[in-house]
Formats: C-alpha cells, structure tokens, sequence
C-alpha cells in the first residue's frame, strides 16, 4: 500500500461539516421549496423520504467507500479511484467525468456565488432598499447581471474577482488550513443564521394590513399540505428522486475526493450518514421553511405559484422584497445573501478539489502549484460565463455539466461498486473502522439504488433528451418538464457550439492527461501490479 | 394548513431532526470513549493488573 505523505482531515467533525457543506448549496434553499410546492405540497415528502433512503444514502455510502478505498492507493479523484477498484486498464478513463463535471460547475458556480455575496453587501448599504415590486428588483437583478441595456457589468465583476480569490485562497492554504477551517465556521454560522431567518418569517404575522387572511398557517398550507393524488404523476416520483440526487452531491466526484483524505480506519458510516441528514436539516427543515412562507405572506397564493416556478427568482427578487418590507429588513437580507454565500462557498471549495488531488496524486504536483495552474485556467474560462451570460453560456455549462453528464457519472460510480467491488465487498468496506454496524438485510438497497437510477436515467432520456433531438427534425415531441434543464432545440447559435466546442475539447483534454499520467508511472506500476 | 399538513410537517422533521439527532450522540459517545488518560496508555507492561 503506497503511502506518499497524503493529506489528512483534522478531525471526523472537520469531513463530517466539509461533506455536509459540499451538499448544501442554492438548491437547498431555493430549488427544494419551490419543487416540493409544484409537486403536490406535502405528499412530495413520500417519494422524497423513499428516494432519500434508497437512492441519496446508499450512493453517498459507494462514495465515501470506494473515497477512502482509492485514498489507501494514494488515488484521490474518479480516474484513480476507479483505477484501484477495477483494475483494468480501460477504468481510469471512465472516471474522466469525475474530473469534468466538478470543474465546468466550478466554472459557473463561482460567478452565482458571487451574487450572493454581491447583495448581502447591498442590503447593507440598502442599495435596492427602494425597489418594493418583484418586476422592479427582477429589473435591478438583470441590471447588475449587465443584460440590461446600459448597464455595467463592473459591479459584478468585481464581486467576481474577491469570491473567486476567496475561493482560490482556502484551497490553497490545503485540507485543514483551508476547507476543513472554513467548513468549520461556515456551517454552524449557516445553521445558527437560518434558524434566526426561520424566526423571522415565522413571526411575521399578516404583514400586508388589508390582507389579513395571510397568516403563516395558510403559508404553511401551501407548502405542506399533501395533494395525494399527486403521487400517481410518475414525474413528481422522478422529481424527489432528482432533488434528493443533486441535493446531496453525488456523482460530482468531489465526496470521493473528500472521503480519500480519510485514514483507512477512520469511520466511514456514521460520518457519511451524519452528513447526509445534516443536508436533509438543511434543506427541509430551514430550506421549506423560509421563502415560500414568506413569499405567500407577501404576495399571496397566486403570485408564490407564479413565484415557484422560478426557484432562482425566489432568492434574488422574492426575498429581496420581502426584506425591504419589514423592519430590520436590511440586515435581515444580509443574513439570508450571506447564508445563501456560505452555502456555496463550501460546495464550491469541494468542486476544485479532484482536480486539485489528480493533479497532486496522478502527477506529484505540489498543492500550490495544482491550485496555481487550475486557477489560472478556472479564471480565464470563467469569463466565457460572465460575459456570455446573455447569450446562455451558463446555461450550456449547467445542463452538460451539471445536469447530464451528473448523472452517467452517478450510474458509473454505482455499476462500477457493484460490478467490481461487489456487494458483499463493499459493505465490508463500508464497515471498515465503522462506529455503527448496520443490519445485514440493508445490503439489498445497494441492488436497488442502479434501477432507480437507471429509471431516471431512461425518463430523462425519453422527455428531455429525444425532443432536444427530435425537434430540430420536425418531429412534435415537447414534454420538458425537468428543472433546470434547458431544451435548446431551435436556439443553437454560433456561441452555443463554440462553448459545446470547448466542452467536448476540455473532456478529451481531460482524457489526454489521464492518459500521460498513467504512462509516467508505468514503470512503477509494473512494480506493483497496478492496472497500467 | 389542514391537520394532513401539520402531520406531513412533523413526521418530516421528526424523521430528519431524528437522524441527526442519533448519529450526533453516536458520535459523541464514540469519541468520549476514545478519549484515554495517560494512565490508560501508559501502562507499565511489568506491572500485573491483578
């Protein structure tokens, strides 16, 4: 087993916070209310629960597996782990999607952050404090994106630059210094600061004075109160099972990479299950709690079920008017903008890092220099968002990366651990070091969690994928009902290619250097008997 | 919200606040247990417990 002075967590809290701050994201604030209120309102927690348990923990449980499995073989990132675990020549090459996904997300996901960051500073300052109408802050919001005419994108870069050097900054300083320190204070600030919000909005009894039937009772209603008869739409089923899978961060990578820092008997159940219902907390707890309450109290039923079909919209031109409405509402909309910055700082930190440990572990680069040249990279093609964000760049970033090529990397991931580290394997692995012993029955969820992953898969393949490719030929299939997915049909310009273009290049750039790593260390893992 | 409403509320959070909850105190306990004095790791190996 080759040691080579690998980094270490701290402390079982410091990858318990850093995982659990790595799942929760934007998403678990505004994505999650607004698709539990489309999908049938409190009956949405069934298929929710039942994805939770059969999908989100047992996938999160492969992960941290096959993380500490891959660490023991000095192997921190998807190529490498798959590597150690396959142990075939043509595995490593697979695991290129736990390269790719993580960092075209990076990519976007700085520049989002930075909004956050952008109007906890200008609540403030009380720089919107005069917009009160959701059109007018949308306005604003569009403004400081620059994709109004006459506006300056100067704003927004410059919280760019400070978010991306933050970032930059904690990875650099390594696992401990950095992202297990930030995680550490980042996570109890954001827990003690939704709770404060959650007080907030829960006290705010009727705040529109000719509108007294707003109370936070029929708010609640419209967020829990269970349409039954929801559950026989096979989409709100697809829709938990999608949450539950972009929630928890699975198939990014980045928790393999987290999990390989772990020492081999270091614990590996507790922890993941730990930081698995942190996110859940998070998510349904503080998440469901905050803007559709606040957005029925303000605007009423039929605009928060126009306001829901929009979960960014939610955060950025809901809340904002909300908070100019009530007393404190400056310092309030800083806490909620610097809990939604928090929220994706530490997701974004964990992003950087399989690259970060490819380049350490399959090269023998320094960590100064790998988040050095990856930086230099992220940066420069981060402005293809910033400045492309009018004509949907981000957008293409986000469905190739975040939304399609997620999930063919989660279904690798979970083939490969039931294929190739087997079952039985791979509950001894899970055990190895466990302060918890689960009941041998549980093993069976292992066998479920690939079908129902695959029946996402086929789903989305059916509705999403096939009039994204039907269209353009004439044929009228248009079912797109996912969120967040893009159905570009009839909207391919010469940008649009250019950036598919520089995706499909950055993957077979990607290929290229799994490639010339594993042909470097030939000679050492003749030696050994790795997979060559 | 209707009494369906409150019941879905609760269960949820009961369940998840639950979870979190159990692997807390596991955790704890866990690692209260694996704290030692120096005693305990010390020991003079010459010396018979009996």
């Amino acid at each position: 087993m080759a040691e080579r002075g690998r980094e270490h967590w701290g402390s079982r809290i410091g990858i318990i916070l850093a995982v659990a701050g790595s799942a929760i994201g934007l998403g678990n604030f505004l994505r999650f209310p607004a698709v539990a209120c489309r999908n049938g309102g409190g009956a949405f927690m069934i298929p929710y629960f039942i994805s939770f348990l059969l999908l989100g923990i047992p996938l999160c449980w492969m992960e941290w597996s096959m993380g500490r499995y891959g660490g023991r073989y000095s192997h921190g990132s998807l190529p490498g782990i798959l590597d150690a675990v396959v142990r075939k020549p043509w595995a490593k090459y697979l695991g290129v999607l736990g390269l790719f996904v993580p960092a075209v997300i990076f990519l976007y996901y700085t520049y989002i952050e930075s909004w956050c960051l952008a109007f906890s500073v200008f609540s403030l300052a009380g720089t919107y404090r005069n917009v009160a109408e959701p059109l007018a802050m949308k306005t604003f919001l569009q403004g400081f994106q620059g994709l109004t005419d006459g506006s300056s994108l100067g704003p927004a870069y410059g919280f760019f630059l400070i978010t991306f050097a933050v970032n930059m900054m904690v990875v650099y300083r390594g696992l401990t210094r950095g992202i297990e320190f930030l995680c550490k204070i980042a996570i109890p600030v954001l827990l003690v600061g939704g709770v404060l919000l959650v007080i907030r909005i829960w006290t705010m009894d009727s705040p529109v004075p000719d509108m007294p039937d707003r109370t936070l009772n029929q708010a609640l209603g419209f967020m829990w109160n269970p349409d039954f008869g929801a559950l026989r739409n096979p989409t709100v089923w697809i829709e938990a099972a999608g949450q539950i899978f972009f929630t928890l961060s699975v198939g990014l990578g980045a928790i393999m990479t987290y999990a390989s820092y772990l020492r081999e008997q270091d614990d590996v159940v507790l922890s993941s299950t730990t930081a698995c219902g942190m996110n859940e907390m998070v998510e349904v707890v503080i998440g469901g709690s905050l803007v559709i309450p606040a957005a029925y109290l303000f605007f009423g039923l039929e605009q928060t079920r126009a306001m829901a079909q929009s979960s960014f919209d939610l955060g950025f031109v809901t809340m904002p008017c909300i908070f100019n409405g009530i007393p404190w509402g400056d310092v309030f909309g800083f806490y909620w903008f610097f809990l939604l910055f928090l929220a994706g700082i530490t997701s974004s930190i964990s992003l950087m890092q399989p690259l970060v440990s490819f380049l350490e572990d399959e090269f023998g680069w320094t960590r100064h220099r790998a988040v050095t040249v990856i930086g230099i990279f992220a940066f420069v093609c981060s402005h293809a968002c910033i400045f492309g964000l009018s004509m949907g760049v981000l957008d293409e970033f986000d469905f190739w990366g975040a939304t399609l090529a997620i999930v063919i990397c989660a279904m690798i991931e979970v083939l490969v651990f039931i294929r190739y580290m087997g079952v039985a394997r791979g509950w001894e692995e899970l055990h190895r070091g466990g302060d918890i012993r689960l009941p041998g029955w549980l093993k069976g969820v292992f066998y479920v969690t690939p079908v129902y992953l695959g029946a996402i898969l086929l789903y989305w393949a059916i509705f999403s994928w096939v009039p994204w490719i039907a269209k353009p030929m004439g044929w009228d299939i248009s079912v797109s009902w996912v969120d967040g997915i893009r159905v570009q049909a009839g909207s391919v310009n010469g940008v649009i290619l250019l950036v598919r273009t520089f995706l499909l290049a950055f993957l077979v750039g990607l290929l290229w250097m799994i490639r010339v790593a594993w042909k470097r260390k030939l000679p050492a893992r003749q030696g050994t008997g790795g997979a060559a | 919200m209707n009494l369906l409403g409150w019941a879905m509320l609760l269960v949820s959070w009961t369940a998840i606040l639950l979870l979190v909850a159990v692997c807390v105190r596991k955790i704890l306990i866990v690692d209260r247990d694996n704290i030692h004095a120096p005693l305990d790791i010390d020991t003079d190996p010459h010396s018979d417990p009996k």
